[in-house]
């Protein structure tokens, strides 16, 4: 017997309880849908944090005082190690021998920056005071005007490299370039406006377009000047980078004089490693989802047998009849099995389209390209031809054990 | 049985048939002891009361059932000690069932109920509608092919399941009360039928409690109790002709 036919006769069964099978595959699309849902969403933050990262450039790592993604306990404890101070980073900067960059980086949140003819952007700016290698570091790039420069460092000089948006906003009706030589107004300090950054496009852990960059002693100076200072390093080639950051860690454990034998009293993190801790993060989000998702089909899956069950003592006649004209028991335990599992495959299907759908909606959000999570998907669709069978074969095997006589017989 | 030919002739040799059920505590014994030869192209009423053991007799001869003890030849094959899976196998190929109640799959049109049987016994799709469709006509209801069951009359429904039980030429039709659920008229047109495909060659096996039935075959095998009262040739036949196609 060819399986098109028992396909055929499977999907006719179900179509014949349409309501009836539709509320019986609900819970395996819930189950589905959860797990293709939340592994969508998960993968699509996990492109958008690498494509936000890439702001911290390629073989770049960075140095600070606090752990990146940590919990409560581990965010407490960092709070009592030292400041990294400029001296100690220009000490890094001046001695690193295995990196081409060093940015030393300060920032404050929550600036508000004027135009003279008083036009204002909303009080969220991140203004950073900046060392000359910490733009490059940071991959910014200056698209009309200059960057900082050594002279900018030295002469403490107010100017200030803009973000495409904040030029947007205060600089309304001008072309970008034509920002450049403009003053601006930042906690009541005037700046002159030397350069503006190409524009980014908003990313996940970005910085979008809304940010300013100031010389670094001039961030010191006006701004809070107890902050712990970052440092991001690239080095000198691909093949290097573990050397550069042990390097990078001696020296400064050095200068901060941190006991051998004793842990560093700083973070230092790239890109990888911020993948790799957003990985462990998700990891947990992921299993508990699993675990949900699994109970959830484990109840979808009782679900069906049950719905097998009122099937096939629907249909006693109709297995009498099959049993009469020659059917054998497998063609029956096929035949109600492939019922199962098909119910369980619309599911499935219905499951795994919407949850992408659903998934994706992270994307759209974040503009960054949606995913189709090839993996995942064929794990659902292997996931419930299981259920199928799993919780198909008890009803299917009493179908086929029916005495074809009693059977007949049946009203 | 006196030469080697007549015992090629002879399609269904039951010896000594015993079935035994057990009720509860109690053991029934539906068949006692049965002994009947068939042979081709014999046209045999099984009658007799309820609770006589024609059921069962026709359960067996129709391998729905095996004997307690005694031997079943059909064909010469011996299918009294086979499993389930080998009778399924033995009604596909050479039983052809005509049930009282028509027993057709609702869901499915006349056609893929007259495909059944060559579904199950694995004829591929082209030869497959071919021979259902050879099948429909010959009971003379080509046109309604892709009808439903509920779309059809009663006598068309039974003419559906005639078509079905010939799909495979069988060895033998066989018959249970197939005018039980009929109004006269039609039963006489299906048993008209009946008559034509006799004529046609085919081994014919009603069972019946009807006399005015009974009448179309040529012996009547009478059973009270789990034994054989009568077997004997049926003197007063009755015979329709009729036109097949006139009353499709």
């Amino acid at each position: 017997m060819e399986f098109s036919e028992v396909f055929r006769i499977a999907l006719s069964a179900i179509r014949a309880n349409k309501l009836r099978s539709v509320l019986t595959l609900l819970g395996i699309v819930i189950g589905v849908f959860s797990i293709i849902g939340v592994m969508t969403a998960v993968r699509v933050l996990q492109n958008g944090i690498e494509s936000g990262l890439s702001n911290l450039g390629a073989n770049t790592f960075q140095i600070q005082k606090f752990p990146v993604m940590a919990n409560r306990e581990e965010r407490i404890k960092a709070r009592n190690r030292k400041d990294i101070t400029l001296v100690q980073a220009e000490y890094l900067l001046y001695r690193i021998t295995t990196a081409t960059l060093v940015g030393i980086e300060s920032y404050d949140h929550g600036n508000v920056i004027q135009s003279l003819s008083g036009e204002k952007t909303n009080p969220n700016v991140p203004v950073f005071g900046e060392n000359p290698q910490g733009l490059p570091t940071n991959n910014w790039i200056v698209e009309h005007g200059r960057g900082l420069t050594e002279q900018d460092m030295r002469t403490g000089g107010h100017v200030v490299v803009l973000g495409m948006d904040i030029v947007s906003k205060i600089f309304p009706g001008i072309p970008a370039e034509g920002a450049v030589g403009q003053f601006v107004k930042i906690r009541g300090k005037r700046y002159q406006v030397i350069g503006v950054f190409e524009k980014k496009g908003a990313a996940l852990g970005g910085r979008d377009d809304n940010f300013a960059a100031i010389p670094l002693p001039v961030f010191l100076e006006n701004f809070d000047r107890d902050r712990s200072l970052n440092i991001m390093i690239k080095a000198k080639s691909p093949e290097i980078y573990e050397d550069c950051v042990e390097e990078a860690r001696f020296l400064l454990r050095t200068v901060r004089k941190v006991d051998p034998g004793k842990p560093d009293d700083f973070d230092i993190f790239s890109n990888d490693s911020m993948i790799a801790t957003f990985d462990s993060f998700t990891k947990y989000v992921k299993m508990g989802v699993a675990f949900i998702s699994f109970i959830s089909l484990l109840a979808a899956g009782v679900g069906i047998m049950n719905i097998m069950l009122v099937s096939v003592s629907e249909r006693v006649k109709e297995i009498g009849i099959r049993k009469a004209i020659g059917a054998r028991k497998s063609n029956i335990l096929t035949q109600f099995l492939t019922e199962a599992v098909v119910l369980c495959q619309i599911g499935g299907f219905i499951g795994i389209g919407v949850g992408i759908l659903a998934g994706n909606l992270a994307a759209l959000f974040l503009e960054i390209p949606p995913i189709f999570p090839v993996d995942w998907a064929i794990f659902a669709v292997v996931l419930c031809s299981i259920i199928g069978i799993a919780f198909g074969v008890y009803p299917a095997w009493k179908a086929a054990n029916l005495d074809p006589i009693e059977a007949l017989r049946y009203e | 049985m006196n030469d080697g030919t007549h015992a090629m002739s002879i399609l269904i040799r039951l010896q000594n048939i015993k079935k035994m059920y057990q009720m509860g505590s109690e053991e029934v014994h539906a068949l006692r002891g049965l002994n009947v030869e068939i042979k081709k192209n014999e046209y045999v009423a099984i009658m007799g009361p309820s609770g006589s053991g024609k059921s069962t007799l026709m359960n067996i001869i129709g391998c729905l059932d095996t004997p307690s003890s005694g031997m079943y030849e059909l064909n010469g094959t011996n299918v009294s000690d086979m499993n389930d899976n080998q009778l399924a196998r033995v009604r596909n190929k050479e039983i052809g069932f005509v049930f009282q109640t028509f027993n057709l799959l609702a869901r499915s049109d006349v056609l893929h109920n007259v495909e059944l049987p060559l579904i199950y016994g694995g004829v591929g799709g082209g030869e497959r509608k071919r021979l259902a469709r050879e099948s429909i006509a010959r009971v003379g209801l080509t046109d309604r092919a892709h009808h439903k069951p509920n779309e059809l009359s009663g006598g068309q429904r039974q003419r559906v399941a005639i078509a079905r039980a010939l799909v495979t030429h069988p060895s033998i039709l066989l018959a249970d009360e197939p005018t039980g659920n009929l109004d006269s008229k039609t039963g006489d047109e299906i048993m008209g039928l009946f008559d034509v495909l006799h004529k046609e060659g085919n081994t014919i096996i009603i069972v019946t409690h009807e006399e005015e039935i009974a009448a179309h075959a040529h012996r009547r095998i009478r059973i009270r109790d789990g034994h054989i009262e009568h077997d004997e040739p049926v003197t007063d036949r009755r015979i329709i002709h009729h036109d097949i196609a006139a009353s499709a």
